[in-house]
């Protein structure tokens, strides 16, 4: 039965992250994004605090509660509300989002390819004492939008049972954060067989403090100064046998592979959710600074009876409001398990082209305002900009969505 | 709690509204775009498929409640087949829901029914205007109040079905506010004026409408003395118009994608080209997004949520871009193909344009 009611446990969440979002991201926003490179531990250390004391209500689906869900036929919600989350975190502050412990690209990883003992391992730790962050790095410098090209290798010593890998990754979200500043892990993609393409790509975790790793460099930014984008290097870097995600055999089929890129499926309406947060934080403070300048904005005129603002208001509120509705459908699938290779790619594509214009023209619509750094809309429309960038460019959303919709592989359409 | 899934008697509405798109609109929408006809017996097969009627309680002869949202589900199944062969089956549906929504009891019973009961008959309303900011709520047409009448004067424009009309209703400004008058056929001072031609939905006949001080009994006042809240009528008009939107940029979608698997040009398909996948990409995408849009304002509708109407209003606002922007692509797929009137997308783009006009022409 179709319904666009929101669940108390989006309600709930929705109002417990505004208070943070209000309290702790906003007020700090600005400073942060000035002083690139110091890190928001405030943040951090009550995210880390909160999530555990809410347990299930974290940020990474809780599985046990997924699958009590599932007994007593109750429909899952985790990704639903996970949206949810983060499109309000995001709201807050896009930066501080991904400043967000516990989560993050790399326990995903774990939690889509591992085995029961692996994740056993690897999620279990996230809920210690001491926040914990983990991360992935895929992006090589040579190796961007076509990640079967990586050229990071795996090799296993067979005296030790330990991998060696070898390579360089850029671009890597909180790798300083979940390799530097604490005891997190990173989740590194390598080939096991450069000869064997797609099927050779398989994927490692290694903690932090393992020898042989070192962070090479750390980015400067248009936006999301606060979130730490560094280049990993690894010599010789060794780590135990079962830190292998998945199958270690190479097989002929890319079914490991596939496998990664299903995560996606989930990552991408996910990050859309972020760009949407941070389109609908411009929206909202663009009608208010208006307001505060005397301009009334009248609801329901036909077009032909609005002022140009009015109008450009208007399409700003209906791109986000569709584009969020794109989102959750596609994460609702996630949640129902239906194949949604389509429809999150979709929500990717027009929630980074959304984000993107509405922020842009929140900048426009208050003249000098809206250029200043007085104020957030500048940042925003700078942070907004990487939801058409990571997690798939938007051109590589659009050669995912066109495929599926085509009945195309990627031989047919590149 | 979210869901995305029609329930089992929506999707047969969808299935019963799109197999009669499929076998009977189509086939006879470019015919009756070139003839400016709709053949009657397809209207009455149409009628008879019972989409208006499974939204009227059985007190008024129908056979079920009212859900907007179930409306637009089957309207843009029937849209996807043809916009002008979906207003036309509907066009009796302009005069019923609108009193279904606001009318008074004795309204209900004394209309409804011979409507709902009967075949296809010619019912309709009078809303749109001659006006480039032509707007439902400030409309030029007046009522004024005369004694135990009130007195109508004006004149309307793309009335379907107005030469035929067993009774329209006429939406008048009133003290500034929009009422709706239930005008039956025949009365004094009711001139029915030429056939419109239009860039697209020629299929669909309208006309223009001269109101010179027509007189109608004050108990014709829909809602009765007190009259009535005129918001959740444009509402339902501005998702429904939304809802034909999404059908029509989906039939142009749809075939564009299948036109440019086929379509072989310099060494590959023209949908393995970027450029045209790119665009096939965001059409989907921009289809889908506005169909939800229209959902929510529905799903609002029927809840009675306070922020119904902006919804409603949203949505249109939306449909309006998306429907240019998914049937121009259409017609540029196709290239010179698409702008010859063999093929329908040409048809689509005419029609794409109407709805930033034609508020008040279909109610689901
Ligand atoms: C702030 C930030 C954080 C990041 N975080 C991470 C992370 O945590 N882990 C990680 O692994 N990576 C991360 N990345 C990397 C990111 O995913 C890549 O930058 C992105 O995938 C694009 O790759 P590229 O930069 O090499 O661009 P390129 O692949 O060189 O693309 C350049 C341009 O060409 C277009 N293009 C490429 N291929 C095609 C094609 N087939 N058809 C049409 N157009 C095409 C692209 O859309 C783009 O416009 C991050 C990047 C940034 C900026």
């Amino acid at each position: 039965m179709i319904s666009f009611e929101k669940s108390k446990a989006v309600v709930q969440a929705q109002y417990l992250i505004q208070t943070v979002a209000d309290n702790m991201m906003r007020p700090v926003s600005r400073y942060f994004d000035e002083e690139e490179g110091e890190i928001p531990w405030d943040y951090i250390e009550f995210m880390h605090g909160a999530l555990r004391q809410m347990g299930s209500a974290s940020l990474t689906p809780d599985h046990e509660k997924q699958k009590e869900a599932e007994k007593a036929k109750k429909p899952r919600q985790a990704y639903v509300v996970m949206a949810h989350q983060i499109e309000m975190l995001s709201w807050g502050d896009v930066g501080f989002y991904l400043c967000t412990p516990r989560g993050g690209l790399g326990s995903a990883a774990v939690e889509s390819a591992g085995t029961p003992e692996q994740k056993d391992k690897f999620l279990s730790i996230l809920n210690g004492e001491k926040p914990i962050f983990t991360s992935m790095a895929i992006t090589e410098a040579d190796a961007g939008s076509d990640n079967s090209a990586i050229r990071a290798t795996a090799v296993l010593d067979e005296e030790t049972n330990e991998w060696i890998l070898n390579g360089e990754k850029i671009f890597v979200t909180a790798g300083r954060l979940s390799m530097e500043n604490t005891e997190g892990y990173t989740v590194i993609w390598a080939s096991l067989d450069l000869e064997a393409g797609r099927s050779g790509i398989r994927s490692f975790v290694v903690p932090a403090g393992t020898p042989g790793f070192k962070i090479a460099k750390k980015e400067e930014k248009l936006g999301i100064r606060v979130s730490d984008t560094v280049t990993f290097v690894l010599e010789d870097c060794r780590v135990p046998y079962d830190h292998i995600l998945g199958n270690p055999k190479i097989e002929k089929s890319t079914e490991g592979f596939k496998g990664a890129m299903q995560t996606f499926n989930v990552t991408r309406p996910l990050v859309a959710a972020t760009g949407l947060g941070v389109a609908r934080a411009a929206l909202e403070e663009v009608k208010k600074m208006l307001e505060e300048q005397g301009v009334v904005l009248r609801d329901g005129l036909p077009r032909n009876k609005m002022t140009s603002i009015e109008r450009d208001v208007i399409d700003m509120e209906r791109m986000v409001r569709s584009s969020w509705l794109l989102t959750l459908k596609a994460i609702w699938m996630s949640d129902n398990k239906i194949s949604n290779a389509k429809e999150s790619a979709m929500s990717k594509l027009h929630a980074g082209d959304v984000s993107s214009k509405v922020t842009q023209k929140a900048v426009e619509l208050l003249g000098p305002m809206g250029y200043s750094r007085e104020f957030l809309l500048e940042k925003w429309m700078r942070d907004a900009k990487i939801t058409d960038i990571y997690e798939g460019t938007g051109q590589i959303n659009r050669l995912v969505a066109a495929r599926a919709i085509l009945g195309y592989r990627g031989k047919d359409l590149r | 709690m979210y869901s995305f899934e029609p329930n089992e008697e929506q999707k047969m509405l969808i299935d019963v509204a799109k197999r009669y798109a499929e076998t009977d609109l189509r086939p006879a929408a470019h015919e009756a775009e070139e003839e400016g006809i709709f053949d009657p017996k397809l209207i009455e097969k149409g009628w008879e498929l019972g989409i208006l009627q499974a939204s009227i309680p059985d007190t008024y002869g129908g056979f079920g409640d009212r859900s907007l949202l179930t409306s637009v589900l089957a309207l843009e199944e029937l849209a996807v087949g043809d916009m002008a062969g979906a207003l036309s089956i509907l066009a009796p549906s302009l005069f019923v829901t609108p009193i279904l929504i606001a009318g008074t009891e004795e309204q209900k019973t004394n209309w409804i029914p011979p409507v709902i009961e009967a075949e296809w008959k010619a019912y309709t309303a009078a809303m749109i205007e001659y006006a480039y900011d032509y707007d439902p709520n400030e409309l030029k047409t007046t009522a004024t109040l005369d004694g135990d009448s009130y007195l109508l004067k004006g004149e309307k424009r793309f009335v379907p079905f107005a030469d035929q009309a067993e009774a329209i209703i006429v939406y008048a400004n009133l003290d500034g506010k929009t009422q709706g008058f239930i005008v039956p056929k025949g009365l004094e001072g009711l001139e029915v004026g030429e056939r419109e031609a239009t860039l697209g939905t020629n299929g669909l006949q309208t006309f223009s409408l001269v109101l010179d001080n027509v007189k109608v009994p004050k108990a014709n006042r829909l809602g009765g003395e007190a009259g009535h809240d005129f918001a959740p009528i444009l509402a339902a008009a501005q998702t429904s118009l939304a809802a034909v939107a999404v059908g029509v940029a989906r039939a142009s979608f749809e075939y564009a994608r299948d036109y440019s698997k086929e379509r072989f040009v310099l060494g590959s398909f023209i949908a393995q080209k970027q450029s045209i996948a790119f665009m096939i990409a965001e059409m989907a995408a921009e289809v889908e997004a506005i169909r939800l849009l229209t959902w929510e304002a529905a799903y609002m509708l029927d809840k009675g949520e306070e922020t119904a109407a902006h919804s409603a209003y949203l949505a249109l606002m939306g449909a309006i871009d998306m429907a240019m922007m998914v049937t121009d692509r259409g017609v540029q797929i196709l290239g010179g193909h698409g702008y010859i009137r063999e093929h329908p997308v040409e048809l689509w783009f005419r029609n794409g344009r109407g709805i930033a006009s034609l508020t008040g022409l279909v109610m689901g």
